[in-house]
């Protein structure tokens, strides 16, 4: 048997969790539309960001809806680890890929839906894109590469936690981190210090394009940086993710 | 002349400064029972996580169906089956899910996965919570539903590491028959157990590992001849043959109650022969003779200097 029907079998497994354990996918699917209401419909007419505030929080919110989704993945990924089942597909000589690529693939799946669900929601609210297909084709890469980049990261960090409580805990730096870029307000509002971690931080090009995209005039400088965290990310969680694995017994 | 399952020479595994297996030798022929007995913390899991791949060793060889667990890791995997200390299985599945699972990533098991399934779960008795989830299986059926699991494939080497450490004594019971079934099907098994008793049920071999070293081998009764305090009991049907008796064999401790007497002997056929051949010699017959020697909690506490619980502990 090859690598690819291993995998399948694996995401078969991750798809049935899934539909066993619906909360954790309810909560990465709901959160951020709950956060989407609040910021958008409760607060949206106190921020002054140039455009209608749903056009500009959108694109952020739909990099809060990947990383809502990670802590559930890091959880699952931990269990798996510490209740021994990795260590007997590892014995069993499973494809060494199989297991991660199953729980990376399942986490990109639930991202995707919970973004489908917001941009619905966005649409409910008035969001208003210009995007040309093409456009839309790039939201949809872009999102798919963050949600590939930052699944191997989480399901690394989800190898090396103690249990899955930590496993948890490990991934909310992932959550806070939108807050930080220009996900919510432009960086230039922020005060010193803020604004220029929020500048530099790789989720605020990756945010810019897709609000980029979305207005129909990506910025090339953006995507590039974009890309290039994207594959920084994915590169580091992969090694890390794989290193883990070989050594954790 | 059996062929060789195991064999493992010279194997040492620290982790950071702790050295966890100091020099471990020892070989388990094919179609036997070898156990590994210790009390918590003596290395028995770091061992088989070596032997099955898991780790790898710092120093030492390790060669499982022939293959070095190091170099040819895959080819062990093949032949090994391995149920791990905490039942490993997927809690949000059901128990044929489960099954199911192991078949459809098992490279050998091509054909035929729904019969191996059924069969596996009549044998083990699981037929009727086969559709439930294992999250609400007792801790004996997930020990039985890890098992099964582990014989999807057929394995010729399984590795039990603590098969019934919390378990009630019914479902250990129902664990020790299937892994006597399993021995009758020709399966080499490897245990780890803290449990002198079940050591002494079911292997051919023991060997007592104590923080890192083996401090003894060999079947249950060798270990039991290898400490002190074996004896044989004689009881004779008046005083005045004990008497006699006593006289005569000065290595000994008279029970004139109970009229019995115990004298000090290794247990073996040679040592037996001569005492008897005296008593002959001597017209004495005993009504009533036969040889003690101590359990296996006894032989722990000779060749460790403390006892299983203290280690535990």
């Amino acid at each position: 048997m090859s690598t690819k029907s291993h995998s399948m079998v694996m995401l078969r497994r991750n798809f049935k969790h899934i539909a066993r354990n619906p909360t954790s996918v309810f909560n990465a699917v709901l959160m951020p539309v709950v956060i989407m209401l609040m910021f958008v419909y409760v607060l949206g007419d106190a921020f002054h960001v140039g455009v209608d505030y749903i056009d500009y929080a959108t694109p952020g919110l739909m990099l809060l809806a990947v990383c809502y989704g990670l802590g559930a993945t890091a959880t699952s990924v931990n269990s798996d680890m510490t209740k021994g089942i990795i260590n007997r597909f590892k014995v069993m000589d499973v494809s060494r890929g199989a297991v991660l690529t199953g729980h990376v693939v399942a986490s990109v799946l639930t991202n995707l839906v919970a973004i489908a669900a917001l941009i619905g929601v966005a649409f409910l609210l008035g969001f208003s894109p210009s995007a040309s297909f093409l456009d839309w084709l790039g939201v949809v890469g872009i999102v798919v590469l963050l949600g590939f980049a930052a699944g191997w990261l989480t399901v690394a960090l989800g190898l090396a936690a103690k249990s899955p409580e930590t496993a948890g805990l490990a991934a909310v730096p992932l959550v806070m981190l939108p807050f930080f870029s220009s996900a919510i307000v432009p960086a230039e509002k922020m005060g010193p210090g803020v604004r220029q971690f929020a500048e530099y931080q790789p989720f605020t090009p990756i945010i810019e394009t897709l609000r980029g995209c979305l207005n129909g005039s990506p910025d090339t400088g953006d995507v590039i940086a974009a890309l290039t965290w994207c594959v920084g990310i994915a590169l580091v969680g992969y090694l890390w993710a794989s290193s883990t694995f070989k050594k954790r017994a | 002349m059996r062929s060789s399952a195991i064999e493992v020479s010279g194997l040492r595994k620290a982790f950071g400064d702790k050295i966890v297996l100091d020099g471990i030798d020892l070989g388990v022929q094919a179609g036997t029972v070898f156990s590994l007995l210790g009390p918590n913390g003596a290395g028995k899991t770091t061992t088989v996580n070596v032997l099955t791949t898991l780790m790898k060793a710092d120093d030492g060889t390790v060669r499982v169906a022939g293959h070095d667990a190091a170099t040819e890791a895959k080819a062990v995997r093949a032949a090994i089956g391995v149920t791990g200390q905490f039942a490993a299985v997927d809690e949000l599945l059901t128990g044929q899910e489960n099954l199911q699972l192991m078949v459809d990533l098992n490279r050998a098991t091509s054909g035929g996965g729904k019969r191996i399934v059924t069969e596996l779960l009549e044998r083990f008795d699981l037929v009727e919570s086969a559709q439930k989830p294992a999250s609400t299986y007792s801790g004996g059926m997930r020990r039985k539903l890890d098992l099964a699991m582990t014989l999807v494939g057929n394995p010729k080497i399984i590795f039990l590491d603590e098969p019934t450490t919390g378990l009630d004594p019914r479902s250990r019971r129902t664990i020790w028959s299937i892994i006597r079934d399993l021995v009758t099907d020709g399966v080499t098994i490897f245990l780890t157990t803290q449990y002198l008793e079940e050591a002494d049920q079911l292997a051919d071999r023991i060997a007592v590992l104590d923080q890192g070293r083996l401090v003894a081998q060999g079947t249950p009764d060798d270990l039991k001849r290898q400490i002190p305090g074996t004896h044989v009991r004689l009881r004779f049907t008046t005083v005045a043959q004990l008497d006699a008796a006593a006289r005569l064999l000065t290595d000994s401790t008279r029970d004139a109650e109970g009229l019995t007497l115990r004298v000090s002997s290794d247990g073996g056929t040679k040592s037996l022969r001569a005492l008897l051949d005296r008593l002959d010699e001597y017209s004495l017959s005993a009504e009533e003779f036969s040889v003690h020697t101590p359990d296996l909690d006894d032989v722990f506490l000779a060749l460790t200097g403390h006892t299983t619980e203290v280690a535990a502990k």
